[in-house]
C-alpha cells in the first residue's frame, strides 16, 4: 500500500536509498546534499539498513571507491553536489568506461565561482558528457521516483551504465511536500536483487585496462551502444513502474502541447511554476504548451522535435551558462534536433535561474508574451537573460 | 558480455569487444609478443653459468625460464633488452651489446 | 479558507522560524492538505535575518519559487521591523502578526503603511510563562493558526500534541509547557 508523506527531495531520496538497501555507500557531505548520506547514516547506524557506509575523505575517493565496490559486484551509491562532484570528474568517465551501473544522487548547485550554494545545473550539465545516463525531476516526488527505478534502468543487462539522479539544491531538496512512498516491500520487488554477471570477487578479470589508439575508438562506440540502449530501458522501466504506482514516466513530460502555438522546453523544478504560468495563459485563450525533460542522456532529441512539430517559436531554458556566446547545453541539443528534423521556427536560448535565482510564475509568462511578439515580429536576438539586472 | 579473448585482435570490430573493456582471463601477457620491442638482446653463454638462478627474480619480464630446476634459454619472444640480468649475472655468463661486450 | 494560503515568516538566525514553517506544513498536511514549506537558504549565521515559507492548498502545489504576494506575514523578531521590509506584498485582505510586547497602535506605523490587519502578540512573555526559557516559534505558530484559520483549535492542538510527542520524544517533561505555550498564544493573539 502506498503511504502519503511529507518529505523534503533529500528525506525522499533517503528514503528510496533505505528501501533499496544498496551494498556500499562512499560519500563526502557537501550542501546542498549532505542530508543524503547524514540521513542515510543513520539508518545504517541503527540497523535499518545493511549498507557498507564508506566515510571517505573527499569526492575523489568517494566516487573512486564507488568504482572499486561497483566492480567488486556490490550495488553502490553516492551523493554529491556542485564542486564535490567536480572533484569527482576524472571518475565519473572511469565509471561509465568501466560499465558500471552505480547510482548517483545529484543535488544540483551552482559552480563556483563566484562561490555559491545555490540551485541551477552547471553541475551536471557540465558532466553532460561523461557517458553517465541522467534523470532530471521537478519535485520531491520524482526525485524519490527516479532513485527508485535508478538501478532497474542501470544494472540492465544492455546497459550499464551509472546514472544520475538530479534534483535541485533547497528548491526541491530541502522544502517539505507532499509525496506518495512505496512500501518497502513494494521496492523491494520492484529494483530485486543486484547479481552481476562479473564481478572482480568471483571472475579473474582486470578491470580499465589502458587502450591504445587502436582499441580506444571502438571502446567509446561500444559505450555509445549502451547509453543508446538506455533509451528504450528507460521508457520500459517507467511504464512499469506506472503500472505500479500510477505514476508513468517516460523521456519527458508533454504539457499543453497538443496545439501548442508556442512553448518552452524547460529541465527541473522550474517546469512546475512554468506550468502554472502556462495555466494562467491558457485561461486568457493563449494556446502555450511546456516541454519538460526528465532524461537529458541519452538525449531525446527526434521526439522532442516531433513534439514541436506544430509550433511557431521555442523558447528553451537553460539553467547554467555555457560560456560559448551561442546557446546553452539544453538549447545546442533542442536547436540541433529541430534542423535534423527540418523544422524551421523561432527559436530563443534563456539563462535562467543561475545561482539560485528565483524563478516566478510572472517570469515564464514575460517569456511566452516574447516568444509571441517574435512569432510577431521575428528576432535576432536568440541568446537571453532571465531576470538579469540590466 | 564476457568475450572470448581470442577475438580480441588489432583488427576487431567494436562488437566484439568486452563490456567497458575488461579482460577475463588471467596471465594474458603470454600472448602479446613484446620482445620484438627491442634490437639488443642478451646472449646466454651456458658454459660460464654456475646455476646461481640469480638472473631468474631480477627479469621484470619473466623471459627467464627454469626448467628442471636449471636455467633455461631465454625467451626472446618477451625479453625486452633491458639488460638487468646482465649486470646480476657475476659468472659473465650473459653477454649484450653496449652491456658488457 | 482560501483555496491556497500563502505565509511568509520573518526571523533571524536561531529562533526558529524555519522549524514553525516545517512544523506548520506538518500539521496542516496531517489534516489533509498539500503543504510546502521551505526556508530561503544563503549563509547561515545566528541572529541574521532569514525568511521561511509555506504554502497550504486544497489542490496538488507546483510552483516552486518564493512568496512575494503572501496572505500572512509572522514577524518572530521585532526587531526586523527597522531592516526588513516585512510587509512587501503583503495582501491588504491578508494580516501580519508581529512578536511584541508593544500595543498594537505602536506597531502599526512601524509597518510601511500597510492597511489590512494587524495583530500582536507577546511571545516571549507566553514562551517565559509556559517554558522557563525563550523559544518564540511555538507561540507564534499558534497565532499564525488562529489568524489564518487554516485549520480549527482542537485539530491543531491535537496534531501538535502527536508532533511534539515525536520531536521530544527523549524529553517528555517539555511537551506540556509548549502545549501551554500553544494555548496561550491562541488566546492571547489580538
Amino acid at each position: 500500500m502506498a503511504k502519503r508523506d511529507r518529505l523534503s527531495g533529500n528525506e525522499a531520496v533517503a528514503e528510496a536509498l533505505r528501501q533499496i538497501n544498496p551494498d556500499v555507500m562512499p560519500a563526502f557531505p557537501i550542501t546542498p546534499s549532505t542530508e543524503i548520506p547524514q540521513y542515510f547514516s543513520k539508518y545504517c547506524a541503527d540497523g535499518k539498513v545493511d549498507t557498507e557506509f564508506i566515510p571517505v575523505e573527499s569526492e575523489h575517493s568517494a566516487m573512486s571507491a564507488a568504482i572499486g565496490a561497483e566492480s567488486a559486484g556490490a550495488r553502490t551509491v553516492s551523493a554529491t553536489s556542485s564542486a564535490g562532484m567536480a572533484y569527482m570528474w576524472e571518475e565519473l568517465y572511469l565509471a561509465s568506461a568501466n560499465r558500471l551501473p552505480l547510482a548517483l544522487a545529484l543535488v544540483n548547485r551552482a559552480l563556483s565561482g563566484p562561490i555559491n550554494i545555490n540551485c541551477d545545473h552547471s553541475d551536471s550539465m557540465g558532466a553532460r558528457d561523461a557517458g553517465w545516463i541522467q534523470l532530471y525531476a521537478e519535485t520531491n516526488q520524482e526525485a524519490y521516483d527516479n532513485m527508485v527505478q535508478a538501478y532497474r534502468i542501470a544494472e540492465h543487462k544492455d546497459v550499464r551504465l551509472p546514472i544520475m539522479i538530479c534534483q535541485d539544491g533547497f528548491i526541491t531538496s530541502h522544502a517539505v511536500q507532499n509525496i506518495m512512498l512505496m512500501d518497502d516491500a513494494e521496492v523491494k520487488g520492484f529494483v530485486g536483487e543486484y547479481e552481476p554477471e562479473h564481478s572482480l570477487l568471483k571472475d579473474t578479470m582486470a578491470v580499465g585496462p589502458y587502450s591504445v589508439s587502436n582499441y580506444y575508438m571502438e571502446a567509446r562506440r561500444a559505450q555509445m551502444e549502451a547509453l543508446r540502449n538506455a533509451k528504450a530501458v528507460v521508457k520500459a522501466v517507467g511504464e512499469e513502474f506506472g503500472e505500479l504506482t500510477g505514476r508513468k514516466y517516460g523521456w519527458f513530460e508533454e504539457y499543453c502541447m497538443e496545439d501548442a502555438e508556442v512553448a518552452i522546453v524547460i529541465i527541473g523544478s522550474a517546469a512546475g511554476t512554468a506550468k502554472d504560468a502556462v495555466d494562467r495563459l491558457r485561461k486568457e485563450g493563449k494556446k502555450v504548451g511546456l516541454i519538460k525533460v526528465r532524461m537529458f542522456r541519452p538525449f531525446p532529441g527526434t521526439e522532442i522535435a516531433e513534439a514541436l512539430k506544430n509550433v511557431k517559436a521555442v523558447g528553451l531554458m537553460d539553467r547554467t551558462e555555457s560560456f560559448n556566446d551561442c546557446c546553452g547545453p539544453l538549447g545546442a541539443e533542442v536547436t540541433a534536433a529541430l534542423f535534423r528534423a527540418k523544422k524551421q521556427c523561432e527559436m530563443i536560448n534563456w539563462v535562467y535561474g543561475l545561482g539560485g535565482r528565483d524563478v516566478r510564475v510572472e517570469d515564464i509568462e514575460k517569456v511566452f508574451a516574447d516568444l509571441y511578439d517574435a512569432v510577431e515580429n521575428g528576432t535576432n536576438d536568440t541568446y537571453r537573460y532571465l531576470g538579469v539586472r540590466e | 558480455m564476457k568475450t572470448d579473448f581470442d577475438k580480441l585482435s588489432q583488427s576487431c570490430s567494436w562488437k566484439d569487444l568486452t563490456e567497458g573493456m575488461m579482460i577475463f582471463e588471467g596471465g594474458t601477457t603470454k600472448a602479446f609478443k613484446t620482445g620484438e620491442w627491442t634490437s639488443v638482446k642478451p646472449e646466454f653463454a651456458s658454459d660460464k653459468c654456475v646455476q646461481c638462478l640469480l638472473c631468474v627474480p631480477v627479469c621484470p619480464d619473466s623471459a627467464i625460464p627454469v626448467v628442471d630446476g636449471k636455467r633455461g634459454e631465454f625467451d626472446y619472444d618477451h625479453c625486452k633488452g633491458c639488460g638487468i640480468c646482465v649486470n646480476a649475472c657475476r659468472p659473465g655468463a650473459i653477454l649484450m651489446e653496449g652491456v658488457n661486450k | 479558507m482560501k483555496n491556497i494560503v500563502e505565509i511568509r515568516w520573518h526571523g533571524r538566525g536561531g529562533q526558529g522560524a524555519k522549524t514553525a514553517a516545517l512544523l506548520l506544513a506538518d500539521v496542516a498536511f496531517q489534516t489533509g492538505k498539500y503543504v510546502q514549506g521551505f526556508p530561503e537558504y544563503g549563509p547561515e549565521r545566528m541572529g541574521a535575518p532569514i525568511t521561511a515559507y509555506n504554502r497550504i492548498s486544497e489542490n496538488d502545489i507546483r510552483v516552486h519559487s518564493n512568496i512575494y504576494e503572501p496572505d500572512y506575514v509572522v514577524v518572530v523578531d521585532e526587531s526586523l521591523l527597522e531592516t526588513v521590509d516585512v510587509t512587501a506584498g503583503l495582501k491588504k485582505e491578508g494580516a501580519v502578526i508581529v512578536n511584541t510586547e508593544k500595543n498594537k497602535e505602536d506597531i502599526i506605523p512601524l509597518l510601511g503603511g500597510y492597511e489590512g490587519r494587524v495583530y500582536v502578540i507577546d511571545a516571549r512573555a507566553i514562551s517565559i510563562a509556559a517554558l522557563g526559557r525563550y523559544f518564540p516559534n511555538s507561540p507564534m505558530l499558534a497565532a499564525i493558526v488562529n489568524v489564518s484559520g487554516v485549520m480549527d483549535r482542537e485539530t491543531f492542538m491535537n496534531e501538535m500534541r502527536g508532533s511534539y510527542a515525536h520531536k521530544f520524544a527523549s524529553k517528555p517533561e517539555v511537551i506540556e509547557g509548549n502545549m501551554k505555550a500553544l494555548e496561550m498564544a491562541f488566546d492571547q493573539v489580538h
